[in-house]
């Protein structure tokens, strides 16, 4: 354990420490849901399955949560609407799951940076001045960037690097790096943060938009190690991390790494390879027309690791058991045959 | 639930356009017992599930029987020491010469070949090589790493042989006037080798000096390119001879494994006393390696 994560325990105990008995009733009662943002997406769906059977779940989203479970208290609002504020305050919170994260490249660069930093920097202001004991935000490993000179398994005490490259991820960077920040600032509030590799399974995406590709394009020469994470070995994290006494930054990728043309062939797609500069061009061209789903700088992917070293989350979260490379690969054939 | 066919025992095999007769006649040759030292480390990574920095046998069998002619055949490898190899994680600290680097080839090849227990030694390569478009793919295919602290542990940890060469480019670049004097050593490989408590094991290699024999730095080029040195070997000044190295031939010897005690983090002048040892060491081994030489290339 960490001086930073000790003193975060620390903090937390002293935040259970209330002022008066009729205060302390009053948290009692009300510190018992989990709210989670962006809980009508794929993922947040899966997740809001697991948590309500054990537990009290708030979702804010601006979807209509018709396929959220009944018991699921569900606020259909931007959270950057002033409304947002009553349901931190009301709710009885006792922790904020943060999926709301736009990543969609259709939208402007623009919007997606509007949205990710301001709804981000809300839930902060909204955490510390309601006090809410736990924030788990979902970050990603894209942060680092794939670089040819990356180590073959990245910490999380690398710098992030992922910008570099690709100007689209500077939102999601400043949102892992608001999150880190008021990691040391609050010590107690117990922050973690999840960076998760290529998840596949029923979600939307990079990952899984470029599995649906008929003839995926490979850069001719590069031949990455990649690897894939199931989306419920994920949701289990996010379970983990929301137990008292977790803190901190946990990289997530289920065992085993493959190269990218193995994980293609075993895809059952015939891929056509291209040189990485026409690769770029194709793929930026198509990105501008909306043609795919992919951005030009998401070619580094085809050329370069991007892998992450887990021990940390298997020692700390108890990750084990996870789906293997194999079986998210069987997962993802699986979820695209599905497909109507 | 349906398998994948890679997990299935009908691996894939790449088809190259030579009869397998033939590529098994080869292996034989190379070595009688060439399909268990092949098994010997294919279950070691398979144990594994897979070595994480793409190290894939099936491809590198292949490049292996190309080495393995220039091992046998050309360079005529005479190995001694192999009992010496530690089986679990080691540094092979050996010197470096003759323009490209051939002679970590022979190492690798030979501990494949001709060693009781056959080990993949891993060496790690420029980082600058890894943007390379088939460069960076071939080497790791063959079980090379991007040099990264990082990386150097976690071979370590899974208890790898990795091959340093502390004289780094100053040593392979050497003309040849200054054969086999040893250049400086750097000090990461005993900072790594105290960090991790593993042994180091001293390598000696005496014949590749003489393949690609420089006989002129130019300078004024090194100084353009901001390289330390641009040699120019024999057979660029002699084309007729052909841009294949001289078949000198190669004598490799590995020293008994050195165990070194410290705090790695300590001065570079402690350090440097402990590198001073492992130097000393080596070049012991290449004078008494040419003392016993009858001529360069039988």
């Amino acid at each position: 354990m960490t001086s930073r994560e000790r003193q975060a325990d620390g903090g937390a105990k002293s935040e259970k420490r209330p002022r008066s008995r009729t205060r302390a009733r009053r948290q009692a009662v009300e510190a018992e849901g989990v709210l989670v943002t962006g809980a009508c997406g794929r993922l947040g769906l899966q997740l809001v399955r697991r948590l309500h059977r054990i537990e009290k779940v708030i979702s804010i989203d601006r979807r209509p949560g018709t396929l959220l479970p009944a018991d699921v208290v569900h606020h259909d609002i931007d959270i950057r609407r002033r409304k947002s504020r009553d349901i931190f305050r009301t709710s009885g919170v006792r922790a904020v799951v943060h999926l709301g994260i736009m990543h969609d490249p259709r939208r402007s660069s623009a919007e997606r940076h509007s949205w990710n930093v301001e709804v981000f920097s809300s839930i902060l202001q909204y955490i510390r001045t309601y006090r809410i004991p736990k924030l788990v935000l979902m970050s990603t490993a894209a942060v680092y960037g794939p670089h040819p000179d990356n180590p073959q398994f990245i910490t999380e005490d690398t710098t992030l690097m992922g910008g570099a490259r690709d100007p689209e991820l500077r939102d999601l960077i400043e949102v892992d790096m608001a999150a880190q920040s008021y990691f040391w600032r609050n010590p107690q509030c117990e922050t973690v943060i999840l960076r998760p590799t290529h998840i596949v399974g029923t979600v939307r995406n990079g990952v899984m938009e470029y599995a649906r590709i008929k003839r995926p394009l490979l850069a001719m020469g590069f031949d990455p190690m990649v690897q894939l994470v199931h989306e419920l070995d994920l949701v289990t994290a996010i379970e983990r991390a929301l137990a008292p006494g977790v803190s901190g930054i946990f990289n997530v990728a289920g065992p085993g790494q493959l190269p990218l043309t193995r994980v293609v062939e075993d895809l059952d797609r015939s891929p056509l390879r291209l040189p990485s500069r026409v690769l770029r061009t194709v793929i930026g061209l198509s990105s501008q027309l909306r043609a795919v789903g992919l951005r030009q700088a998401q070619v580094d992917y085809l050329m370069y690791p991007c892998m992450v070293d887990t021990s940390r989350s298997r020692r700390k979260l108890g990750l084990a058991g996870m789906h293997d490379i194999d079986a998210c690969i069987l997962e993802a054939r699986h979820c695209i045959a599905e497909e109507p | 639930m349906p398998r994948l066919s890679r997990s299935s025992h009908d691996a894939t095999v790449i088809d190259l356009p030579f009869p397998r007769a033939t590529i098994d006649r080869l292996r034989r040759t190379l070595a009688p017992d060439f399909e268990r030292r092949a098994q010997v480390i294919r279950e070691h990574y398979d144990a594994q599930g897979g070595d994480p920095f793409g190290f894939d046998f099936d491809f590198a069998e292949y490049v292996l029987l190309v080495t393995g002619i220039a091992y046998r055949s050309y360079f005529r490898v005479e190995m001694k020491g192999l009992e010496n190899v530690p089986s679990g994680a080691g540094l092979l600290v050996a010197n470096h010469s003759g323009q490209l680097p051939i002679d970590g080839v022979m190492i690798g090849t030979g501990l494949i070949l001709d060693a009781p227990e056959p080990r993949l030694v891993r060496s790690m390569y420029d980082k600058w090589a890894s943007g390379l478009p088939w460069v960076s793919v071939f080497l790791s295919r063959v079980g090379q790493v991007v040099g990264r602290p990082e990386n150097s542990d976690l071979l370590l940890d899974n208890g790898e042989l990795l091959l340093v060469f502390p004289e780094g480019m100053k040593g392979i670049q050497k003309t040849f006037q200054k054969a086999y004097q040893l250049d400086e050593f750097g000090l990461g490989f005993m900072r790594l080798a105290l960090a991790h408590g593993c042994p180091i094991v001293p390598v000696s290699v005496v014949g590749a000096e003489e393949q690609y024999p420089a006989v002129w730095d130019f300078k004024y080029l090194a100084r353009k390119l901001g390289i330390p040195h641009a040699p120019v070997p024999l057979q660029a000044l002699l084309p007729f001879i052909g841009p294949l190295p001289l078949p000198s031939k190669y004598r490799i010897t590995i020293g008994e494994p050195m165990m070194f005690e410290g705090d790695p983090d300590d001065e570079d002048q402690i350090i440097g006393e402990k590198v001073w040892v492992v130097r000393h060491t080596i070049q012991r081994m290449l004078e008494k390696g040419l003392a016993s030489r009858r001529h360069v290339f039988w």
